[in-house]
């Protein structure tokens, strides 16, 4: 750096400089942000879906925001075998009591958290769901226990509107 | 290119010449002086031209019959195999094409990797070189995505998913890249357009891929700067261009093998089964191609450390110049070099092996052993080598080692008695 006191013109060129920075700034995020989930995607934000044809043991998959959302009526077996697993044994402790507010009704997205596939269901090592991709196991309350996925399938909004209906998202 | 003296002969010709110096170019590219010792290795640049120019076109003309919509592209593909007009062609040139295109450029790659085409003055077209490698692998990843059937769509999920990886704006990232909340329309339609940008960035990069090639001018099997033009040269038209030309055809020769033979061997039979979001298939790989980084990714048990890996697999060739600290360059010259070259030959294809297995058991543990090896080659072996390594001596001219026992041995020798 020299030791040139600044002048007018310095003023000068860092006003334009910062003012041409904010202008660039003001244009190039509508041209990013058009990318973003557009107003007719955010409108499908939620599905109803009946469920009074499930039987205990089975599992629906419906599809909601282009995923798929797993509905399983859970088993006595199972939510107890869910109930029953110790916190310090899990990868991302969660409660089932926290997962399921209905015991008998496990809703998550079927969206495997490591990168992105659809896990099988009544597959693998811990009686849940099994990720054919990179081989990730999940338990009966669809919490992470074995492979690379770092976390628990998610559990989105969801309520029931009656009791044959749940409403997610 | 500055110093270069040219008058057309013709008076239309200076005419023009002088206000565009178009003819001064074209002098340039027929006369630039080549090492007349190139061997087939060399011919690549050339094939990979004729790769992008037939990926151009033949994707322009695809382009004419797609319909970049979730709904209609998968029919749409279908529509052009049956019904257009030798669409069944076009596309499968294109698709293979893709893999020829992948093919040439390893070769490219490793050629440069073996006679150390990357290093001083060479630094600057090897960067670019690995630039337009990472672009020819975008575009080949969204290319693979527009046929939307199941290995598009679950691959384009895994893919983009890598992001996610990322600490705290990964997930918004990746919400980003889609347009929504999955893999759906607005994803595919944005592909589509980068898909066909990418290409005329290529082409882009390859104009200064050359250009920085013809300021030092080419490597050469033997690896020593040589004066140009001199006795160590030729010019590039007639003597390259033949050459050229005929590697050209055989390598034609193998890609209308793939297309007219067994056009869908290098790909998958679940791309054949339209894109479901309820349904992942059993078994997720990537292109031939990919694989190699593949088997990184899933070596690493950790999410985001996966994908660190994954992608310093492949950043960390950018600085592979100054990662090898042999002054020499040609590993005729390196006698330990040209065995960890192999290694790491071997060391590359055990990983693309892998990743085309299940990750799981013994699998797991060479694709683990080799992924360690792959950066181990670089980031030790490679720098040790350059101090610790007893060289070959080398000649001073391309002409030397023919001409053996002249004038120019005794003076070898002397540089060599100098270097020691």
């Amino acid at each position: 750096m020299s030791d040139k006191k600044p002048e007018r013109r310095d003023f000068l060129f860092t006003a334009s400089y910062a003012v041409g920075a904010v202008g660039v700034a003001a244009v190039v995020w509508p041209l990013v942000d058009q990318m973003n989930p557009d107003a007719s995607v955010k409108a499908l934000a939620s599905t109803e879906v009946d469920v009074s044809s499930v039987k205990p043991g089975n599992t629906i998959t419906v599809l909601w925001r282009g995923k798929p959302v797993f509905i399983r009526r859970r088993t006595q077996e199972e939510i107890s075998e869910a109930r029953s697993v110790k916190m310090e044994d899990l990868i991302h402790p969660e409660k089932d009591e926290d997962r399921a507010k209905d015991p008998e009704w496990l809703v998550m997205l079927g969206v495997c958290t490591h990168l992105g596939c659809v896990p099988l269901n009544d597959k693998g090592d811990y009686d849940g769901w099994f990720c054919p991709c990179h081989g990730s196991h999940y338990d009966t309350s669809g919490r992470i226990r074995k492979g690379p996925a770092p976390l628990n399938m998610e559990v989105p909004k969801y309520e029931f509107v009656n009791a044959n209906t749940i409403k997610i998202g | 290119m500055s110093d270069h003296e040219y008058t057309p002969t013709s008076k239309v010709g200076k005419w023009f010449n002088d206000r565009l110096p178009l003819l001064t170019l074209a002098n340039h590219l027929t006369d630039y002086p080549t090492p007349k010792n190139l061997n087939y290795w060399w011919t690549f640049g050339g094939i990979l031209t004729f790769c992008l120019i037939t990926q151009i076109v033949t994707g322009l003309t695809l382009a004419m019959h797609y319909i970049a919509h979730a709904d209609m592209a998968f029919e749409s593909v279908e529509h052009i195999m049956r019904d257009v007009n030798y669409g069944w062609l076009i596309r499968y040139i294109h698709a293979n094409g893709a893999s020829m295109f992948f093919l040439a450029v390893y070769i490219h790659i490793f050629r440069s990797l073996f006679y150390g085409s990357y290093k001083s003055p060479r630094e600057i077209i090897w960067i670019i070189g690995i630039i337009i490698y990472l672009l020819m692998m975008a575009a080949a990843f969204m290319g693979y995505v527009l046929p939307w059937g199941q290995m598009s769509f679950w691959g384009a999920t895994v893919i983009t998913n890598l992001f996610s990886a990322i600490p705290l704006v990964g997930e918004g990232i990746v919400t980003w890249l889609w347009g929504g909340y999955s893999v759906d329309n607005p994803t595919l339609t944005r592909f589509f357009t980068l898909h066909y940008l990418i290409p005329f960035l290529i082409l882009g990069l390859v104009v200064l891929h050359i250009w920085a090639l013809h300021v030092p001018g080419n490597n050469n099997p033997v690896g020593i700067d040589i004066k140009k033009p001199s006795k160590d040269t030729v010019p590039f038209h007639p003597y390259i261009v033949i050459k050229d030309g005929f590697a050209l055809l055989m390598f034609m020769i193998v890609f209308a093998f793939f297309v007219f033979y067994s056009p869908n061997i290098l790909g998958h039979a679940d791309n054949y089964i339209e894109a479901n979001p309820m349904v992942t298939p059993a078994h997720i790989v990537p292109e031939w191609y990919l694989l190699p980084f593949y088997a990184i990714l899933r070596s690493v048990p950790d999410k985001l450390l996966g994908v660190v890996a994954m992608l310093s697999a492949i950043l960390i060739l950018a600085v592979l110049p100054w990662l090898d600290t042999s002054k020499i360059r040609s590993a005729v010259f390196r006698p330990l070099y040209k065995q960890f070259y192999w290694i790491l030959v071997a060391d590359v294809l055990i990983l693309g092996y892998m990743g085309a297995m299940p990750a799981e058991g013994l699998y797991l543990l060479i694709a683990r052993v080799a992924t360690a090896y792959y950066f181990l080659h670089f980031l030790v072996i490679l720098p040790v080598l350059g101090f610790k390594e007893k060289t070959l001596p080398i000649p001073l001219s391309i002409t030397e080692p023919v001409l053996g026992g002249s004038t120019n041995l005794a003076m070898a020798k002397n540089k060599e008695s100098l270097d020691n």
